[in-house]
């Protein structure tokens, strides 16, 4: 296996970038099952903690949004469905996200001595967050079985939403992951854009209701379609249309909207990521 | 042929703010716009280090090249660079091979994880495939001796088992390019031994090798040719042994020659004054002072002067660097019994033989003594000697500094029975 001559020179954008990730497509898997086995080696606490946290969170949208303000469900489903149907791409979107931000300062280690595309380390810390969605989902069967609501065939489409909210992750998980290595202070910002975030993207309302209340204002049309800058609100429309089938509607524009700002802030992310990427290990 | 590796004019470059004026966090970014520029900016206060300054050098298939060079030289940088972790700042690098960087054993090891597990993730990570970890693995095993403990977190292993495991892993890689960097620091003799011999069949298989290391008797052992790198700069590039020895003399500690034209600021006795003092060693007839070798005599001259006739002699004690006397000697002038020697100038010359000193810096204090127990004079560190060892070792050997304060060659005789 005769490597070609490899050339290092300052600022040479190389031009096998994309190949070489390929090449180290392996290192990618370990490093992913790496965070996997040590999230999991404790098992209990592990699985337990991605099954307890969204569930809680529902338990209290449920009582507080349903039962005390009477927040109208989507289309035909039970409310608790609908939130959950929003809660599961909005926890792995936020876990996600803190995950791959955090993720090139955490290994450290690594970066100061070994070369490897370090666009691996994000998105290999990204993949834990698949697991914990796959264990919410269990959740949310058996709150689907509970109600006695049955999904119709639309959930075939759900790794296709799943695959977006990736993305939507991925993007502002770069920029931060790069940011964090140059200014420290920057995680501090995270927990609030997340916190802030399940509210902005109506993750215990419905979205049809916000669309409803807007549509009375002037230029109504276009306001809802400014917040469906908000990448998880396409996506969460994704979600519910996909689990609660029946009278949920996706609102294509919206939608599209979405797609459109999780793909540019992809862009972005990965623009900015690499050319940071060169200098991480001197400042590091 | 074309060189495997081929370095032009490489340079790296580092800002070093004075002032800490580099925002280091964001919030202060953001304040520095929001200032609006009241005060004219202050020129950046930024100095340019050079950790590399215009490197060219270019290295064979099947070399093992030896990098020394003092701390933050840029030895490091260099393989840095090399390995692809930083990019150079100007200047370009060929490399014509896999190039495999161990700038540390046991990078990415977790400690929740296996000792099984962590090969796997080690060896990935230093850039083997799984298929070749997974047909290597029981031979990583078998040479790190860790077999019983395979399933259990490295984080319950010992320090030596943990760095066993790791440098096993790091030893089955096949690359046609070695990086190593310092990693003989670590571990004890048999670690150390068996890393050498590691790197030797690496070397034997035509691969290339560079090897950054302080124990310049592990270099002088197995590389064949040995690049010194000084201030970011290359100070020589050659055989191995003249660098090493180019090296040495320019780093060394000795001060070998102390002497005193002004009378009065050399003694308060008004009877005698030492007027000089020499070290030299006689190197194939060449008279060397720069520093001393554990295998050839080394000379000390000592010129006394005294105004009257006294009976006196010179003492040299030999201190190691904790202070402690490793030995002491002594000379006199000549002369029969009680009979003082006449006033007058006397040089003394005392031969320390070849095969006595150890790998140590020594301090000389020199003392003159009126009948044996009157100080006339006492210099403290008149002279120093740094002793390095030259020789070079058989592979299995230990490469680093003998214990104590001295190693004389002492005649053995084995018989077998």
């Amino acid at each position: 296996m005769k490597q070609p001559t490899l050339i290092i020179e300052a600022g040479r954008s190389e031009k096998n970038y994309w190949l070489d990730l390929w090449r180290y497509r392996e290192l990618f898997l370990i490093l992913a099952w790496r965070d996997i086995s040590v999230r999991y080696k404790q098992t209990f606490v592990g699985v337990s903690w991605a099954l307890l946290q969204p569930f809680l969170q529902i338990v209290v949208f449920t009582l507080v949004f349903s039962w005390l303000l009477n927040t109208p469900s989507e289309g035909d489903a039970p409310y608790a469905i609908m939130a959950f149907a929003a809660m599961l791409p909005w926890q792995f979107f936020a876990t996600a996200l803190t995950n791959s931000s955090q993720s090139v300062v955490g290994s450290s280690n690594l970066i100061s001595k070994v070369y490897f595309p370090r666009l691996i380390v994000p998105c290999a810390s990204m993949v834990v967050c698949l697991i914990d969605f796959l264990i919410a989902s269990l959740i949310f069967g058996l709150l689907a079985l509970w109600y006695q609501f049955l999904p119709d065939w639309r959930i075939l489409t759900l790794p296709f939403f799943l695959l977006v909210a990736f993305l939507a992750a991925l993007g502002p998980g770069l920029l931060i992951a790069a940011m964090n290595v140059r200014y420290r202070d920057f995680r501090y910002v995270l927990p609030f854009i997340i916190q802030f975030g399940l509210y902005a993207s109506a993750v215990p309302i419905s979205l049809s209701l916000i669309r409803e209340k807007l549509l009375a204002l002037p230029y109504g049309e276009h306001l809802y379609q400014l917040y469906c800058l908000n990448p998880m609100v396409g996506v969460i429309d994704g979600f519910r249309w996909a689990l609660l089938g029946g009278e949920s509607q996706l609102y294509w524009p919206g939608f599209c909207i979405s797609l459109a700002a999780i793909l540019i802030m992809l862009w972005v992310g990965i623009h900015f990521f690499r050319k940071t990427e060169r200098t991480f290990a001197d400042i590091i | 042929m074309t060189p495997i590796i081929s370095v032009e004019h490489l340079s790296k470059t580092y800002k070093i703010s004075h002032q800490n004026n580099r925002p280091d966090s964001f919030r202060e970014v953001v304040g520095s716009y929001l200032k609006f520029n009241r005060l004219k900016k202050k020129a950046p206060e930024f100095e340019t280090f050079y950790a590399l300054n215009d490197v060219s050098f270019e290295i064979q298939e099947g070399e093992v090249l030896g990098i020394i060079g003092s701390n933050g030289a840029g030895k490091s940088t260099l393989l840095k660079i090399l390995s692809r972790i930083t990019e150079p700042t100007s200047g370009r690098v060929c490399l014509n091979g896999r190039v495999a960087s161990l700038l540390e054993v046991g990078t990415g090891f977790h400690p929740e994880l296996t000792g099984r597990e962590n090969i796997f993730l080690n060896g990935s990570i230093l850039g083997m495939e799984h298929s070749e970890i997974r047909k290597k693995f029981d031979e990583i095993v078998d040479f790190s001796g860790v077999e019983r403990f395979l399933d259990t977190p490295v984080k319950r292993y010992s320090s030596g088992m943990y760095v066993r495991l790791a440098f096993s892993v790091a030893a089955h890689l096949e690359p046609e390019i070695l990086l190593v960097d310092e990693v003989l620091a670590v571990g004890d003799i048999r670690f150390q031994k068996k890393c050498l011999q590691k790197m030797k069949d690496v070397s034997q298989t035509g691969r290339t090798v560079l090897f950054v290391s302080h124990n310049l008797t592990a270099i002088r052992t197995l590389c064949t040719s040995c690049l010194w790198v000084g201030q970011g700069q290359i100070q020589f590039n050659g055989k191995t042994s003249e660098c090493i020895e180019k090296y040495i003399a320019s780093n060394s500690k000795s001060s070998s020659n102390s002497y005193w034209e002004n009378p009065e600021s050399a003694f308060k006795e008004d009877r005698v004054r030492v007027a000089r003092v020499k070290a030299s060693r006689d190197e194939d007839g060449i008279v060397k002072n720069d520093f001393f070798t554990m295998n050839s005599p080394i000379t000390i001259q000592i010129k006394v002067e005294t105004k009257q006739s006294l009976h006196f002699r010179a003492t040299l004690h030999f201190l190691i660097k904790s202070g402690e006397i490793a030995f002491t000697s002594y000379g006199q002038p000549e002369r029969e019994q009680d009979e003082k020697s006449p006033a007058g100038s006397y040089e003394f010359t005392c031969t320390v033989p070849a095969d006595l000193l150890n790998e140590e810096i020594y301090s000389i204090r020199l003392i003159i003594f009126e009948d044996w127990i009157h100080e006339l004079v006492v210099l403290e560190d008149v002279i120093s000697l740094d002793v390095r060892d030259t020789t070079t070792r058989e592979l299995g050997a230990w490469q680093g500094r003998e214990p104590g304060p001295l190693h004389p060659k002492l005649n053995w005789e084995v018989k077998s029975q």
